[in-house]
């Protein structure tokens, strides 16, 4: 593999690759004919992203003939061949990558001003595939906005909070942070709404609600930002994963983050709940003082804002209600699974973990080496998120 | 009880939220107390928080539009909350740019103070964040402990130095020794003194200039006419206390005096246009 990226395009890669350090410690790298992909896997399998460079992107591109080639080294040996965005813009005219396959080194040439150059050897280790599969063109809702917007937006959330839910109606999407039950007395709950009009694009076929993780996000929106492209949002049925995209003509990224399952019991209410009116429209601040005697009684008053989505904190907190000694996060899983299928699989004999993988991961390593072996309590096959399960 | 305030204006915001904020750097948790003119945010001194006690005023209509309080009832009209300051302050920070900013008290899983806002947008549907702040109601019994602090019968007033400078130089100090002394004289001098086995550091402040309290001084307390002007009052407190006091101020304030009674408390007192902060940090041995 040899190839050349030039100009303001190194800024851009080496942002990619910082954002992509955000999601996991290693970086995939596989030279394809359409293009090269980078990508990288939380260790708990519930975040996954990304980055494929087409050709034209690079001043030159060649792949190694004849074998695929795929490897991974750690991210944060790239991220220090590319450590100072400032510098790079001024100082490197081109970064030229070269795979030498008898040494298993990738070497890194930064071709700087006067005749510098900058050479990083970074050794890497075979790797298996690591595809996620995923559909997001026929995922229910479809959101697209400037990066601004969902900047904005995740500015309002704490830096260290794990989890946000999505939900959207016709008209509105809702953004709020997911609390686990216990800590539901004392913690704070915020609640944003955004208005259709203000997506560059707002499709919503189902009225669902999806929790993820917002942290693994924020890489995307701080790449986004910086690039200025829109990023699209895909999202389904909760337990689907929800899918963000940015795209122009040289360059595709994907974070496709896991969402909290339903139990079937809530699945029902989803449904039902999807038929039921939009709420009232947001008279917030028209409101009047004889409206807000607060009830300091026993009597419960609605959830986080009085013309909020059908899922109120409560339904939601049933939500992430899951057997004590599983890990709550679900797997991502091809969109094309129903959620019967997998009760059967998780209730028959065999070994669930390794149908689960195979299911999402186009793996072809046996699964005790990279899978969890977590054992499934519940009809959700459920990944760890600790190192130390790892065999 | 009923409390519901808007604050439409931008600099009233930007002001209520740098109180707050200089108040979560005080403490984690503080008792806010609403009456019908003022907010008081208000920290008893307990041995939970090493005895260190707070008392912080500010005017309502200073800061509010539309301001309506109800309180527990007709002879006690207050609203008594235990309050997260980190958390208010951190609702706030983020929507400094809102059209309009709503305070209201409000029962939702539990009784919370929800701060609401309507940013501006470029679509014709502004964007409403909301926060709920979980707060707890104090019962009136307890109310007394949380009282305005009477003048302590102080020996030295005096004005400080400038805070980011006693901040340096505290900074440096709580690097060598856990404790730190602190003296001043009715001729503006104060020294902070710190002292090891191995070494000990003073930093001298002269021409501070003190405070006069005025015809009533001697009711309230203040230092005696015979008083040798050269005498110094101290207080030996930790050094800690003193640096959680200097890392939250974050303006400059029109007037910062520090009151001393001879090993027993150091009493600090911030003014800054409408906001008055006093905190009392206890001497030990």
């Amino acid at each position: 593999m040899d190839c050349v990226v030039t100009g303001g395009n190194v800024k851009v890669l080496a942002k990619a690759i910082h954002s992509l350090s955000r999601i996991g410690d290693e970086l995939y790298v596989e030279p394809q004919d359409d293009g090269l992909a980078l990508r990288s896997v939380n260790s708990s399998r519930s975040a996954y992203a990304c980055f494929l460079f087409a050709p034209l992107f690079f001043s030159r591109y060649t792949v190694p003939g004849g074998h695929t080639f795929r490897c991974k080294m750690a991210i944060k040996s790239v991220q220090a061949v590319f450590r100072s965005l400032a510098s790079l813009e001024k100082t490197v005219e081109k970064c030229h990558i070269e795979l030498d396959e008898q040494k298993n080194r990738l070497t890194f040439t930064l071709h700087c001003k006067h005749g510098l150059l900058k050479t990083h050897n970074l050794s890497f280790q075979d790797s298996e595939s690591l595809q996620a599969v995923f559909d997001k063109d026929s995922y229910a809702n479809v959101f697209r906005s400037h990066p601004r917007l969902l900047v904005d937006t995740v500015v309002h959330f704490p830096p260290s909070l794990e989890e946000v839910t999505v939900s959207v109606s016709d008209e509105r999407m809702w953004v709020r942070n997911h609390v686990e039950e216990e800590d539901q007395s004392k913690a704070m709950l915020t609640e944003l709404c955004l208005a259709s009009d203000e997506f560059d694009h707002f499709a919503v076929q189902t009225h669902n609600s999806v929790t993820f993780c917002l942290k693994e996000l924020r890489g995307l929106l701080v790449f986004a930002e910086s690039t200025g492209l829109p990023i699209s949002m895909y999202f389904d049925e909760p337990g689907s994963p929800v899918v963000l995209s940015v795209t122009d003509s040289v360059l595709e990224g994907n974070f496709v983050l896991a969402t909290l399952s339903d139990d079937p019991n809530k699945r029902k209410n989803n449904s039902r709940r999807a038929h039921t009116p939009p709420p009232p429209p947001d008279d917030f601040m028209n409101d009047d003082i004889d409206a807000y005697l607060i009830a300091m009684d026993t009597s419960i008053a609605p959830g986080p804002s009085a013309t909020g989505p059908p899922t109120t904190p409560l339904a939601a907190s049933t939500c992430s209600k899951q057997p004590a000694a599983a890990n709550h996060r679900t797997r991502l899983y091809s969109e094309e699974e129903e959620e019967e299928e997998e009760e059967e699989t998780a209730d028959s004999a065999g070994p669930p973990n390794k149908k689960f993988c195979s299911l999402f991961f186009g793996s072809v390593l046996p699964p005790s080496s990279q899978m969890t072996t977590q054992p499934v309590t519940s009809q959700e096959v459920l990944a760890s998120d600790s190192e130390d399960d790892e065999q | 009880m009923k409390f519901r305030g808007k604050i439409v204006d931008v600099a009233c915001l930007n002001h209520v939220t740098r109180v707050i904020s200089t108040i979560s750097k005080l403490t984690k948790t503080c008792v806010l107390r609403l009456t019908a003119d003022n907010l008081f945010f208000v920290l008893s001194g307990k041995v939970a928080n090493g005895g260190v006690s707070m008392w912080c005023e500010l005017s309502q209509a200073n800061v509010f539009d539309e301001y309506q309080m109800e309180g527990v009832s007709s002879e006690d009209n207050e609203i008594c909350l235990e309050v997260t300051p980190e958390n208010l302050s951190r609702a706030l920070k983020t929507v400094q740019n809102a059209k309009a900013v709503k305070v209201k008290l409000t029962k939702k899983h539990c009784p919370c103070l929800t701060i609401a806002a309507e940013l501006p947008t470029l679509s014709s549907i502004s964007r409403v964040v909301t926060h709920d702040v979980p707060v707890d109601v104090i019962p009136r019994r307890l109310w007394h402990e949380f009282k305005e602090p009477s003048m302590p019968d102080f020996d030295v007033s005096v004005y400080l130095p400038p805070l980011k400078t006693m901040k340096n130089v505290v900074d440096r100090m709580k690097n060598l020794s856990n404790f730190l002394v602190i003296e001043a004289n009715l001729s503006g001098e104060m020294n902070l003194k710190i002292e090891t086995d191995l070494v000990s550091v003073t930093t001298h402040f002269k021409d501070l200039g003190n405070p006069l309290w005025g015809d009533d001084a001697s009711q309230d307390g203040g230092p005696s006419p015979s008083r040798d002007p050269e005498a110094m009052a101290q207080a030996r407190v930790d050094i800690r206390k003193l640096q959680q006091f200097l890392m939250g101020q974050q303006v400059n304030p029109s007037k910062a005096m520090c009151n001393i009674v001879h090993e027993r408390v150091v009493h600090l007192i911030l003014l800054h246009e409408d906001v008055s902060l006093q905190y009392f940090i206890p001497a030990v041995a």
